[in-house]
């Protein structure tokens, strides 16, 4: 049924949606449709494209160097996706209970996640490597020190973000449903484990899906901390594409195609995300 | 009861002593811009005191060799017009969306849930191409770049909004004699405010602190945002200058610090819109 509302308005697209419209297809839709077919061009600006079939893509999935930063990538995402949400709760858990002084707290953990990728990448190159320096190390020793530098900045800055989510998520459950639980004789375990965690489920499916899309897209707080040091054994699939368009030339056309490959994955998590969220909810 | 209290106790002391923590890489980062750089890298943890301490040094080289006031200046510019202009044209955008329900506008939304999941590397190399042939390289050109690709989110949540208002309410106002533009600024507009200040908020922390996206599309010869003026800081493969590098991020955390303070209920807010995202 078309409202009146909507017949009048429809006439009025020009000004409601032309604006958006426009931007969206310079700022979005030509650029995604021409990365997509650049994928399968060699070249090096947009003006000298040759198609050359999949080529790109044959060179993309035989770099050993973009093999190893999707592992070490898919490696930081399940360390940081399972830190980051077991703490968050956690923390959510406490402060939501009467904690003196609660309101602070909130606001101290949560503030790292204001500080922008760059800035934070190199706050903990000094923190990190003031420590280190003991050793007569840096964060760019190995790839494996870079990796446990950034879990711990992705941590600390996405601990409080998750938090704040947890925290609004469980002021949100029904309090009847607890009481029953332990007017029933329920333990805190068993409320916590049998009552809380499954209504709390649509929060947990969120926040994961948050940790995971953000720590497999990570770019900033890599390139500031480690930029891939020592030979670009700490790179992250981001800068790994960042550094193919633009560190050699002649190798855009990899660089597309393996922005490509980024591209199916990130969107094949967010489309399984959609489902669980609708799938795994347990009402009270 | 009594036992109660003091358990709640051990938590505050022990939440005291985790937020103690929690600042401490800040705190390292605001006594270290008060040390001579060479001191920094060799021992971060001691306090600045005698020839190590160099007074306010770093923030003033830091401030001459990147330029920082002027990049502050041109990350304000980008950030409010960016939001001021997704603000504006994104919540017309799904009004229209929402009231008009046809199959453009059907599809026009699936176009914008679909901008949602694409990783900014995927556009990248062609949106700074396409941006620079267009002349968009500018901080004003910006404001074009941040409304086309960050559209999806704001429209997402606006929707989402507008499918709450009853129409009725838009309908009196119609028959009243009201013209569209004026039904919707004068009554849409104000049951969104709630949503629109939280847009407002996730986008200006999204653009605020983005670094590639800008990098790639201004023309860094004249335009700088502050991650950028920061990263330039370290250049090529040369060593980076500790010290200024040090001045320069206190000086781009304090800001954030007092936004933080000022609009913290809002931000929460923000935060929790944003958590429908994927």
């Amino acid at each position: 049924m078309v409202s009146m509302v909507g017949r009048s308005v429809r006439r009025w697209w020009g000004l409601f949606t032309l604006p958006t419209v426009l931007a969206f297809v310079v700022g979005f839709v030509v650029p995604f449709v021409m990365g997509v077919y650049l994928s399968f061009c060699r070249f090096t600006t947009v003006t000298d494209a040759r198609f050359i079939g999949l080529g790109n893509y044959r060179a993309a999935l035989s770099d050993g160097e973009f093999w190893h930063a999707l592992v070490y990538t898919v490696a930081f995402t399940v360390v940081t996706t399972l830190v980051v949400n077991v703490v968050a709760f956690a923390v959510a858990f406490l402060l939501t209970k009467a904690i003196r002084g609660a309101n602070v707290f909130r606001s101290v953990f949560f503030m790292p996640n204001l500080i922008g990728g760059i800035i934070l990448g190199y706050i903990w190159l000094l923190l990190l490597n003031g420590v280190l320096a003991h050793w007569g190390r840096s964060i760019t020793y190995s790839g494996v020190y870079g990796f446990w530098g950034m879990v711990m900045l992705y941590c600390w800055q996405q601990i409080g973000y998750m938090m704040i989510i947890y925290i609004a998520g469980l002021q949100a459950l029904p309090g009847d449903v607890i009481e029953a639980a332990q007017v029933d004789g329920a333990n805190g375990r068993q409320t916590l484990f049998r009552v809380t965690l499954p209504l709390m489920m649509p929060s947990i499916t969120v926040c994961s899906f948050l940790t995971v899309t953000n720590g497999f897209k990570m770019f900033d707080q890599n390139l500031a901390l480690t930029n891939g040091a020592p030979s670009n054994t700490s790179e992250l699939l981001a800068l790994n594409i960042y550094r193919t368009f633009y560190g050699r030339t002649g190798f855009e056309g990899v660089g597309q195609a393996k922005a490509v490959v980024f591209f199916v994955i990130v969107a094949v998590i967010a489309v399984l995300q959609n489902r669980l969220t609708t799938s795994r909810e347990v009402s009270a | 009861m009594s036992e109660r209290i003091r358990h709640s106790w051990l938590w505050t002391v022990l939440f005291t002593v985790v937020s103690l923590l929690w600042v401490f890489p800040i705190v390292l980062v605001v006594v270290n811009s008060f040390k001579n750089k060479a001191y920094i890298s060799r021992d971060a943890f001691s306090v600045p005191r005698g020839r190590a301490f160099v007074g306010l040094d770093n923030y003033a080289r830091g401030i001459e060799r990147t330029n920082l006031l002027a990049s502050f200046g041109w990350t304000v510019v980008v950030t409010v017009g960016s939001v001021a202009l997704i603000l504006l044209c994104t919540s017309m955008c799904a009004w229209w969306i929402v009231r008009v329900g046809n199959r453009v506008a059907r599809f026009l939304y699936l176009l914008f849930l679909f901008n949602m999941i694409v990783p900014f590397q995927m556009v990248m190399f062609t949106l700074s191409k396409l941006a620079d042939m267009l002349g968009l390289n500018t901080p004003w050109g910006l404001w074009i770049v941040y409304l086309g690709f960050g559209a999806g989110l704001a429209v997402f949540i606006f929707t989402g909004v507008v499918k709450g208002i009853p129409v009725e309410l838009e309908e009196s106002a119609m028959i009243d004699g009201a013209s569209i533009p004026r039904t919707f600024f004068g009554i849409v507009v104000p049951i969104m405010r709630p949503s629109i200040v939280s847009v407002a908020i996730l986008e200006a922390m999204w653009i605020w602190n983005d670094f590639l996206l800008p990098y790639l599309t201004l023309d860094m010869r004249k335009y700088k945002t502050m991650s950028i003026a920061i990263q330039y800081l370290k250049g090529g493969y040369g060593s980076v200058d500790m010290g200024a590098m040090m001045g320069c991020l206190v000086l781009a955390i304090i800001p954030i610090i007092v936004f933080y303070l000022v609009c913290q209920r809002y931000i929460i807010s923000g935060v929790l819109a944003g958590a429908v995202k994927g």
